[in-house]
């Protein structure tokens, strides 16, 4: 397929190769429609976000407000801090004028006074990359004040954040911009109602908005085609662990999961066979090796497969892995980043994983899973935001799928007749 | 407790955000910049500077993790052990890194030479195993680059 959000085009960064490759038209066109047709174009090409919750980006769009006395805000989301997920990491370094661009079409529909790009911290050598896009961007008259000769003014500010993986959350994100603590909100008020400074905000993850001059640019008909109907568009596809060549494949959605492990990531090494996959980041629920057959790339495909396509971020294990120590790695990682807000993520996430190193080192007990499942169920859906789920599902799906694994791993007392032959 | 230039920065970036609560973290960016941590002292020179308490501001910087409010070793090594990494053979790094350093991980040799911490995901996991120093990533690591690593490090 050819590649639109990740081109092979040297130079691609700087403002002048963009230029000179049909780049800030699909902006130049946007100027010339009216706000609300941007946002239908959008809503008609099916564009949903790919941060993880496929939620339709043009139907977000629409619930700004028209009528405010209030200024208006995007946040764009490049916290990308999901394991297994590296993708938006790319687009800063090769496409950041795209995410540029996209950024200020978004601004335009839903006439926005500020964007603020939010970028985690540990990626500082990529925000000096995007830091300087945004400077010649602003030179050439992109971005300031009655841009290319228009009425339309927008800024668009860089924000760096400090390690911390719950700020990925939209309202924590929008507490991090305001320099608090990174703690989720409650919903009600969304965003687009109450946002950042109780303002109307929009969210949309990097990616997302990196899709939308190609809809501009061609069309909602010509986007909607290109993948699955309804989940269509190019995907960055991230994929990691047991693969000869991992790395981000930009694919059409739908691609088949064998596809992108066997075609382009080049196979298993040692040619071994495929254990289990997460499918899109560690918060998607693990599936079987001999679940992958039929399982694509899309919203609706993975959920029927029992999972979710969450940020396409890949992760294949061979049959020699110790999923016991994959998921108390996993569990490890939600402990660690739960804010602290809500008492069951707080504790239950720290408990799972005290449990799961048990079973790591054999000393599981008699009813250890059970206790494992039932945690893990009162912390789904119990949380004010979608990170004591996130720890949840991975633990619950582990134990569906692959139960003989925690049962191998219960310490057992030695068999009473050795018992009786020592003693 | 900040350059000329960084005020300067301050008052630029103070145009782009209604409230000087939101330079919080713009600001302890600058102080570990500039100091290599965030001590109490400099804590409270950001609050009076952004006219918020004291107390807010050491709330920012004990719940993120990359602010650290005490001195680190000259060379901080943040090593990744979340799952890519780990199916890639991030524990051989860190234990090379253990007998190599002869600390342990979250800890500072004695002569403050290094400082070693195990991190979250850093979004290298398609050229795993990896480790930062500082701003710069270190990808698809092997025992001999990184022996190459720390020993032009040592020289630094």
């Amino acid at each position: 397929m050819e590649k639109f959000i990740l081109p092979d085009i040297p130079g691609l960064h700087t403002i002048d190769v963009y230029e000179s490759q049909g780049g800030y038209k699909a902006f130049r066109k946007a100027l010339g429609m009216k706000p609300e047709e941007v946002t239908d174009e959008v809503k008609k090409a099916g564009l949903r976000g790919r941060g993880g919750a496929c939620f339709p980006t043009g139907l977000k769009w629409t619930f700004m407000p028209k009528q405010t006395t209030k200024p208006k805000y995007i946040c764009v989301n490049g916290d990308e801090s999901e394991p297994g997920t590296f993708k938006d990491r790319q687009i800063f370094e090769f496409n950041p004028h795209l995410l540029i661009e996209g950024t200020l079409i978004g601004a335009y529909a839903m006439g926005v006074t500020t964007s603020f790009i939010y970028v985690r911290g540990e990626y500082g050598r990529w925000i000096r990359l995007l830091e300087k896009a945004i400077g010649d961007a602003y030179a050439r008259g992109y971005i300031g004040t009655s841009i290319l000769g228009s009425t339309f003014s927008t800024n668009i500010v860089v924000h760096k954040g400090a390690g911390a993986y719950i700020c990925g959350e939209e309202s924590s994100l929008m507490n991090s911009i305001e320099g608090m603590r990174g703690y989720p909100r409650v919903k009600p008020p969304f965003p687009a109602q109450f946002g950042l400074w109780g303002c109307p905000t929009t969210i949309n993850n990097v990616e997302t908005m990196c899709n939308v001059p190609l809809i501009i640019n061609n069309g909602w008909e010509w986007y909607s085609k290109i993948g699955v109907p309804k989940h269509p568009g190019p995907i960055l596809v991230g994929i990691s662990g047991h693969v000869n060549k991992p790395g981000v494949y930009e694919l059409p959605t739908g691609v088949p999961l064998l596809e992108i492990i066997y075609k382009h990531a080049g196979g298993v090494p040692g040619d071994k066979k495929i254990k289990a996959v997460i499918p899109g980041g560690s918060s998607t629920m693990i599936m079987r090796g001999d679940q992958l057959e039929g399982a694509c790339m899309d919203a609706e495909s993975l959920k029927a497969a029992g999972s979710s396509v969450g940020t396409a971020g890949l992760i294949v294990m061979d049959e020699d892995t110790d999923l016991i120590k994959v998921i108390a790695r996993i569990s490890m990682f939600y402990y660690h980043e739960s804010c602290g807000q809500c008492t069951p993520c707080r504790e239950g996430t720290g408990w799972l994983w005290k449990i799961l190193k048990r079973f790591e080192k054999g000393e599981g007990r008699v009813g250890d899973i059970d206790l494992l499942m039932d945690i893990a169920n009162n912390i789904e859906g119990n949380t004010i935001c979608a990170l004591g789920d996130a720890a949840a599902w991975p633990v619950q799906s582990m134990i569906r799928r692959f139960r003989d694994e925690f049962e191998k791993r219960v310490k057992t007392s030695p068999p009473r007749v050795e018992q009786e032959a020592a003693a | 407790m900040l350059s000329e230039e960084n005020l300067k920065k301050i008052e630029e970036l103070k145009k782009s955000y209604p409230t000087t609560q939101a330079l919080v973290l713009p600001v302890l960016w600058m102080i570990q910049e500039e100091h290599g941590y965030i001590s109490e002292e400099s804590m409270k020179y950001a609050a009076q500077l952004l006219g918020v308490p004291f107390a807010h501001v050491l709330g920012v910087v004990t719940f993120y993790t990359m602010f650290h409010s005490k001195p680190l070793g000259k060379h901080h090594i943040e090593v990744c052990t979340n799952v890519s990494c780990m199916l890639r053979g991030s524990e051989k790094i860190v234990e090379l890194l253990e007998k190599r350093l002869g600390i342990g991980l979250g800890e500072t040799s004695k002569d403050k030479k290094w400082t070693l911490s195990e991190v979250e995901c850093m979004g290298s996991c398609g050229t795993a195993p990896m480790l930062s120093v500082g701003e710069e990533y270190h990808e698809n690591l092997t025992p001999e680059k990184l022996e190459q690593i720390l020993s032009d490090l040592e020289l630094k």
